[in-house]
């Protein structure tokens, strides 16, 4: 292989070999086993059914702009919000982050040549196609209408295609179970020489994190959805209450795994924010050990709090209190890692560049976020919360506001490395500042119309017609919302034809795959052996110089 | 790779790994971190169990009666053999000796084999028996003596025929809720046999072939730790589901 590809090299002159012009056949990519390619495969997916789960939600705030309904009957928008949830979590946000840049940057932080196992990588791709494939098959032989969460009895008795749907979120669910498998292997066996444990990147802390909660939690939701469909096809009752069996008992086990999957969601996030804050400040990360190790503290207590998405199910007030008390403590190391953040910035040298605008949007966001699931973790609040718009805004916060702004920074930041070229600043700093604005525009209201008392998944509202000055705010911002995700769409797809050609290390950033790795990266990644003699991030915001390869607009300043 | 690592003697180590350690290391955890799954998927199976065991005790040792120990006792000692055979299969493997190594996992082979026979012989009684858990479901029909447990008449029977009935019998909603539970603990166990077949079967394949993919022990031992698992899952389920206290 690698005399061909020298050949390749020397055919013309100035022609720089790398993982993308390796060879231009669809072949090539669809048998390929480089983790680089199969990174960019997960992003074209991904982002296919992004724009799947985003036609949904339009539909979703297109309907509710009215308190009689304009578009939708009762049975389609009960499809359309399931629609939008199931794509939505289990098509992109639990893969987006780890399947995206996980793949990508995971085996070049480390200093390795790939994954360890290439091949059930490819595998774990082709199982994410065929899953969403099937949940799409389920929404076009008419749809699912029994939420993304499939609560029995509901998702037993359900007339619509749920069975096909769950064949298909379980095949995703052991896509992702493999990938954990293998960042599990890969970050243990396949660290560079003098790569140590307290040497990693945080963005490796927190993928481990992520790994070990996928690897214990998704087998579980799997079994669950799996007996839903044996109770469906051969009646077996092990959860539906008329064949002998305990509803409760499913929404224990879905939640077992179903909490932790925000978890799955928002961890990789927090690896990608500590990457960026600190490579703009220019300054070391604030208490590395202490992000490191509340990444695994969260995986931890993650698994200990699922008790409380059931106050109001038949819990005792006894287990009510426990995992409401468990609840509040799953707070402290979120709050450790904002607060690292923050004192990171703290007398560093701060560039607002596209990436550190979106990790500036993230911190905001995920503390609105985190501080209204601390309302809902009350039990004395949470029984006038619960099952309203309160809790509908306060997890689009944190999957939305905290989990897709950290992807979008995580694109911007790394697509120099990974394609090779620069996308226009202006624009990005332009789309960062659109989200945020159109996010909190479409999201804020919900918190007041839901503490008003308007419950998630209905279509009417017509006995209290005030609410409709905040559903059409929200509507409002939800336009805003999609006019900012279509910017990056559009100048990030231009920059790959058109953009600057940048070096190396286009944002003067530390780690291994800026100051050892080619952009676009080769496919062996290093073309020399990695030894790590370095601990990580070591900046220095004294030394910095004033501007960086990528810096040439600077619209807001640039340093503070 | 022009960078590649030292040339060795011996095994294929692939691109991404610097030493045959580091890929035995890697294939071997992996394997491990996988099977930690398996372990929660059939763990939440097992709570499903541990639950409504607790609930319906009483219940749940009648309908533990219909199964028969002695064939779950038989497919206990078949699946102990075949761990035997097949971690003999990975002593040979490292030893090298590839006849007895082919050998053993043949035996291995045969035992899968045999264990799905006697349990295609017990799923087929219980068929003959009523006692699938969906609306074939008839809980009480027994050696052509037919008697309707939930009837009108039941309740104005004297109570202590009343208590009688339901002692051989117990509640049947509570007998299908263990048919359900023993029917998939048992059928995603058998479903991990057949896929353990296919797995010995392919390795003794390219064993037999001296395939370049299998260039040590490795392969070997994968395969045997995932039959040790299967196994394992047996010895919890042969207790809890065929020998329950009264």
């Amino acid at each position: 292989m690698s005399a061909t590809l020298i050949e390749q090299g020397t055919q013309e002159p100035g022609f720089k070999r790398n993982y993308l012009n390796t060879d231009h056949t669809i072949k090539s990519w669809l048998l390929t086993v480089d983790h680089k390619r199969i990174g960019v495969l997960y992003l074209i997916a991904v982002t296919f059914f992004f724009f799947l789960g985003s036609i949904a939600a339009a539909m979703i705030r297109y309907e509710l702009t009215s308190p009689h309904g304009i578009l939708l009957s009762s049975e389609v928008y009960n499809k359309t919000f399931s629609a939008h949830g199931i794509l939505m979590v289990f098509q992109f946000l639990v893969v987006a982050i780890p399947a995206v840049l996980g793949n990508f940057l995971l085996p070049i932080m480390i200093g390795a040549r790939d994954m360890a196992f290439p091949r059930l990588n490819l595998l774990s791709w082709y199982m994410f196609m065929v899953g969403g494939s099937l949940i799409l098959l389920s929404f076009a032989m008419g749809g699912v209408d029994a939420g993304w969460t499939f609560y029995v009895p509901l998702s037993t008795i359900s007339q619509t295609q749920i069975s096909i749907c769950l064949v298909g979120i379980f095949i995703t669910g052991f896509s992702s179970i493999f990938t954990a498998v293998n960042f599990i292997a890969t970050i243990h066996k396949m660290r560079a020489p003098g790569m140590t444990w307290f040497r990693l990147p945080l963005y490796v802390w927190s993928h481990y994190s992520t790994a070990l909660v996928i690897l214990l939690g998704t087998p579980v939701v799997a079994i669950t959805l799996f007996l839903v469909v044996v109770e469906r096809t051969f009646g077996f009752g092990v959860f539906s209450a008329e064949l002998g069996g305990d509803p409760v008992l499913f929404q224990h086990l879905f939640w077992f795994y179903s909490h932790p999957a925000v978890y799955i969601m928002i961890l990789p996030a927090f690896g990608v924010i500590s990457e960026i804050i600190t490579c703009f400040s220019r300054r070391p990360i604030f208490g590395y050990k202490f992000i490191a190790f509340s990444s695994l503290a969260i995986a931890f207590l993650g698994f200990l709090v699922w008790g409380h998405h059931m106050f109001i199910s038949s819990q005792s007030v006894f287990q009510g209190v426990i995992f409401s008390l468990i609840s509040f403590i799953l707070a402290v190391p979120s709050a450790i890692k904002v607060f690292n953040w923050t004192a990171t910035m703290y007398k560093g040298s701060v560039h607002f560049s596209t990436p550190m605008l979106y990790a500036l949007g993230f911190l905001g966001l995920f503390i609105i976020g985190g501080l209204t699931g601390l309302f809902l973790a009350s039990l004395d609040t949470d029984v006038h919360l619960t099952g309203t718009y309160f809790i509908v805004a306060h997890f689009h916060y944190v999957m939305v506001g905290g989990t897709i702004l950290a992807y979008l920074g995580g694109i911007h930041f790394w697509w120099p490395k990974m394609f090779g070229r620069t996308y226009s600043e202006t624009w990005g700093r332009l789309s960062a500042i659109v989200i945020f604005a159109g996010f909190n525009i479409t999201f804020f209201p919900q918190f007041m119309v839901g503490y008003l008392g308007m419950p998630r998944r209905y279509h009417y509202y017509y006995t209290e017609p005030s609410w409709q000055f905040y559903h059409i705010l929200s509507t409002a911002g939800s336009t805003v919302l999609g006019v900012g995700f279509l910017m990056p769409a559009i100048y990030l797809t231009y920059s790959l034809f058109k953009g600057k050609p940048c070096g190396p290390n286009p944002w003067g950033a530390k780690g291994l795959e800026w100051e050892h790795c080619d952009s676009p990266p080769i496919t062996e990644n290093f073309a020399e052996p990695i030894l790590v003699m370095d601990n990580v991030y070591n900046y220095d915001p004294a030394a910095d110089s004033a501007k960086y390869e990528n810096e040439e607009v600077d619209m807001l300043g640039g340093r503070s | 790779m022009a960078h590649a690592h030292p040339a060795h003697e011996g095994p294929e180590v692939y691109f991404q790994y610097e030493s045959l350690d580091q890929q035995q290391e890697s294939y071997t955890l992996g394997m491990w971190a996988f099977l930690v799954t398996e372990v929660m998927f059939f763990g939440a199976l097992f709570l499903i169990y541990t639950l409504y065991r607790m609930k319906f005790h009483e219940d749940f040792f009648l309908a533990h009666e219909q199964l028969n120990w002695k064939m779950g006792g038989l497919n206990t000692v078949i699946l102990l053999t075949s761990s035997m055979t097949v971690a003999l299969a990975v002593h040979f493997a490292q030893k090298g000796k590839k006849a007895a190594q082919l050998t053993c996992l043949g035996v291995t082979l045969l035992c899968a084999f045999g264990f799905l026979v006697v349990k295609t012989w017990e799923y087929g009684a219980k068929g003959d028996h009523h006692l699938y858990p969906n609306w074939t479901f008839s809980y009480g029909h027994e050696e052509g003596k037919e008697h309707k447990v939930k009837s009108f008449w039941d309740d104005t029977l004297p109570q202590a025929l009343h208590i009688e009935k339901k002692e051989m019998h117990g509640n049947p909603e509570r007998a299908k809720l263990f048919f359900s539970i023993y029917f998939t603990l048992t059928g995603l166990h058998g479903l991990h046999v057949v896929i353990g077949i296919i797995a010995i079967t392919s390795l003794m394949i390219l064993i037999w072939r001296n395939s370049s993919l299998i260039t040590d022990y490795v392969p070997t031992e994968l395969v045997g730790l995932y039959w040790h698992f299967v196994d394992l899952v047996w010895i919890f389920l042969y207790p809890l589901l065929y020998l329950i206290p009264r």
